[in-house]
């Protein structure tokens, strides 16, 4: 069923986006052109409202249904704006899946982890059950939820929230998907919880060669995870390229506010105690 | 509650947004043509009731005729045994029997919101004893309840309202009580007790009106089986004393002259027709509500 | 410095079912001078949310006192509050239930208004000129307002009472990412324009780290380190302050993971 990881990656060209017809359309995506190359982290930053969060929904075919949608959205060699959309359900959650601020949205809380992660596998590949629960406990092992065997008979509010978008991104690689979006993953959780999250992120892109498509506003998050950044503003990317380059040495004036907006030893971190910075 | 309608002076940019909150909120529920016919025949009756001593072809009580004519054009309805309009009792009729559970559904509406919230905002004691009170009414079937109350204050209209006052209040305050309990938690009614509003203040100010809908829709539902009950009670003699004109007392005379069949349809006609129409109503304002507290009020009513 | 608030070895516990009482807050003492901002940072789960509450009468003490401008915050209970506690107002996290959703904006801060000493410090357009919304404001209601917005009018409704302490209980957590210091901000300046301390309970680091004088850093149910935000922030001297800290991700271009 998934792809081999080497066509893995997603390609982006020109999509544009509109609520509403003629004059009073809105334009929420105004052309937007972007490589999520598989075995990387592609960051798309940028405040409320910029059209980030909308560009993942669209890739995931998932945009308002009044949206008139323009552009090619390539993955496999095939441009998913225009398959119908019973194929774009076989390949949502099988090659292309999804990682959402809030964990509970996407989990059942009556129906426990275990039929939770095997049910779409088994729906589409027709593994028995006791093949798609022994790949169920792999895969919790793999996102390091503690005890995964015990994993599985329980349910979602016997979680912390750390350990739930665990669970929750268990769920989204056990079709074995070349594509991850990650829409604001770790905006919910304490740091140290969204440190570990970060961690198993950059683990999963790296062994299973993941293209991971990264949506957050946190510019922190960004620069520790993402190996490119686009930063996008009123539906346009208005600057996309290397993590280092994009926050030291931004060349967008809007992408030199946001940072310059950030508290000046830009963040943080107890290591300051010995540059003796004392702003 | 009235603070909560609307402001008495709206800016331009808003009267759209009030006014779609506004078709929202009741008419919506009327654009089903169910709610529709139901609404039209409570007016109808209401009118009928209200004006019956001027449209009333005869005295109710007028004993004019000749005993036990079938319906012919002097009498549509015909004559009972003692040779009465059966037409001008059912419009009178309409009278005790539509209005009064009317009134009746009002005050148990009180009396078991009143109950319901001191229960669920106070808890405690208050909350033990108004809700074990409940419980012990809940106990007994309905009717029977009723009946025993009645029958034990002895056969008049009063008694058999306060009869059926006593056993219809606990189901709102159930009811009340337990959405009361939720709203309680809600920030804004702590944000008001911070601003240093009293309990009661609180539970008037916000808690009352944000769920009082359900509650009313509870009521309008409850209206037909309050006809239904006084109808019943008056049918076994426990209620309208002959010769109160009262449509549940008229079945029961009907059933005494079996072969006579216009003296009971015609009033249970009258019954069958309010009551489908109130639950009409009732359904039809209780399906516009929110799914939540839809809930609550279909349990109960189930 | 007499302290406006203080805080002697207050204990908060809850009954949890089938297991033993869990406390929530244990032996906190703290004190917070007039026109402070001190922040209050903690993971979920560390209590801090509680001690908000009980600072606001919500929660009985175990153990322990709490007094606000000479006066014993008592447990609110049935009874209405007593005047002098009615300067300290809080904000609550959920700006969708904060607001009582069948009275207009206008009635809403009101309320606060009629509480202040001083009945000529505001109006009603002049709250929501600070706040930053329109004076249309007034008349509509809360379903009309963005959570953002409606987080503003709660904040215009608690300054409206005149408090002498704002606390906010994670004002800002189930805001908008973008909005969340903008909001923030807001209340540091209005809390201080109108000669108020502000108690700001976050779990955002970032944030506090923009907002507050003071900061104190809490770990299950005890304050683990409390010192001058700057200070805190470049050498900090507990080990949990220190872990909670190095797991910020830093905005450097490195790709270095924190923790």
């Amino acid at each position: 069923m998934s792809q081999p990881s080497a066509s893995g990656g997603l390609g982006i060209r020109d999509l544009t986006l509109s609520i509403g017809r003629g004059e009073k359309a809105k334009r929420i995506l105004r052309g937007i052109s972007l490589d999520v190359p598989a075995g990387r982290i592609t960051g798309l930053a940028g405040e409320s409202g910029s059209g980030k969060t909308m560009t993942g929904m669209t890739v995931l075919g998932l945009q308002p249904e009044q949206a008139t949608v323009g552009g090619v959205i390539e993955f496999d060699g095939r441009n998913l704006l225009e398959l119908p959309t019973k194929k774009l359900n076989t390949l949502r959650g099988n090659d292309i899946a999804m990682v959402f601020q809030d964990p509970t949205s996407s989990l059942h809380p009556m129906l426990s982890i275990g039929s939770q992660l095997t049910d779409h596998l088994r729906q589409h590949t027709g593994m028995s059950k006791r093949e798609a629960l022994e790949r169920a406990r792999v895969v919790l092992e793999q996102v390091k939820v503690p005890d995964p065997a015990g994993a599985l008979k329980k349910y979602p509010h016997q979680f912390s929230g750390g350990q739930l978008q665990r669970v929750a991104i268990a769920s989204a690689i056990m079709c074995s998907p070349s594509v991850l979006i990650a829409d604001e993953p770790t905006t919910a959780l304490d740091v140290t919880v969204q440190a570990g999250i970060l961690r198993l992120l950059r683990e999963l892109c790296d062994d299973l060669g993941l293209a991971i498509l990264l949506v957050t506003h946190d510019l922190g998050v960004m620069s520790a995870l993402a190996d490119t950044i686009a930063v996008m503003r009123e539906g346009e990317i208005v600057e996309h390229g290397d993590r280092f380059q994009v926050i030291t040495a931004p060349r967008d004036p809007y992408t030199r506010a946001l940072i310059d907006a950030l508290p000046r030893d830009g963040s943080t971190g107890a290591e300051q105690a010995t540059t003796g910075d004392a702003s | 509650m009235s603070q909560t309608t609307a402001p008495a002076s709206r800016p331009q940019p808003d009267v759209l947004a009030v006014a779609a909150r506004r078709r929202l909120r009741f008419p919506a529920a009327l654009r089903n043509p169910l709610a529709v016919t139901g609404t039209a025949i409570i007016v109808v009756w209401l009118l009928l009731a209200l004006l019956a001593p001027m449209i009333s072809p005869a005295g109710p009580l007028a004993q004019d005729f000749e005993r036990l004519q079938p319906p012919s054009a002097a009498h549509w309805f015909g004559t009972d045994q003692l040779g009465r309009d059966v037409l001008a009792r059912v419009l009178d009729g309409a009278r005790v029997s539509i209005i009064l559970p009317l009134l009746l559904v009002v005050s148990s509406l009180l009396v078991g919101t009143i109950a319901g919230s001191v229960a669920g905002y106070f808890g405690k004691v208050a909350d033990e004893v108004i809700m074990r009170i409940a419980d012990l009414v809940f106990a007994f079937p309905t009717i029977i309840l009723a009946m025993v109350i009645a029958a034990s204050l002895g056969p008049s209209l009063t008694n058999a309202v306060i009869a059926m006052l006593i056993v219809s209040w606990p189901a709102y305050a159930r009811v009340t009580r337990s959405l009361v309990v939720v709203a309680s938690r809600s920030e804004y009614v702590v944000a008001g007790r911070l601003l240093g509003n009293s309990p009661f203040v609180s539970l008037g100010k916000d808690i009352l009106p944000n769920i009082i809908a359900p509650v009313v829709v509870l009521a309008t539902l409850d209206v037909g089986t309050a006809i239904l009950l006084l109808a019943g009670l008056s049918f076994l003699g426990l209620g309208a004393v002959p010769p109160t004109p009262d449509w549940g007392a008229m079945v029961s005379d009907g059933v005494q002259n079996f072969s006579s069949w216009w003296i009971s349809v015609f009033p249970g006609l009258a019954i069958l027709t309010v009551v489908l129409a109130f639950n009409f109503l009732g359904d039809a304002l209780r399906d516009t509500l929110d799914p939540r507290t839809a809930d609550a009020v279909k349990g109960r009513a189930l | 410095m007499t302290a406006l608030l203080e805080l002697e070895g207050v204990k908060v516990s809850y009954r949890v079912a089938g297991r033993p009482r869990l406390v929530a807050v244990d032996d906190v003492s703290l004190s917070l001078g007039t026109r402070q901002v001190l922040g209050l940072v903690g993971e979920s789960g560390c209590g801090k949310s509680t001690l908000a509450r009980a600072i606001c009468g919500l929660e009985g003490l175990d153990s322990g006192s709490i007094t606000f401008d000479g006066t014993p915050v008592t447990r609110l209970g049935m009874r209405t509050r007593d005047r002098k506690l009615l300067r300290i107002q809080m904000v609550f996290q959920n700006p969708y239930a904060s607001l009582n959703p069948r009275r207009t904006i206008g009635r809403q801060i009101e309320d606060g208004l009629r509480v202040n000493p001083d009945r000529t410090a505001w109006t009603v357009p002049d709250l929501l000129a600070h706040v930053e919304l329109d004076a249309s404001a007034r008349s509509r209601f809360p379903h009309q307002f963005s959570g953002g917005q409606r987080q503003r009018i709660a904040i215009a409704r608690a300054i409206a009472s005149g408090p002498d302490l704002l606390v906010g209980d994670e004002p800002i957590a189930s805001l908008d990412a973008s909005l969340q210091a903008r909001v923030a901000g807001l209340m540091r300046s209005l809390a201080l324009e109108t000669g108020a301390s502000l108690l700001f309970i976050s779990h955002d680091l970032s944030v506090v780290r923009v907002i507050a004088d003071d900061v104190a850093v809490m770990s299950r149910g005890r304050i683990v380190e409390r010192g001058d935000v700057n200070e805190v922030w470049s050498n900090p001297q507990q080990p949990y302050t220190k872990q909670l800290l190095s797991a910020i991700p830093k905005v450097d271009g490195l790709g270095v993971l924190p923790g």
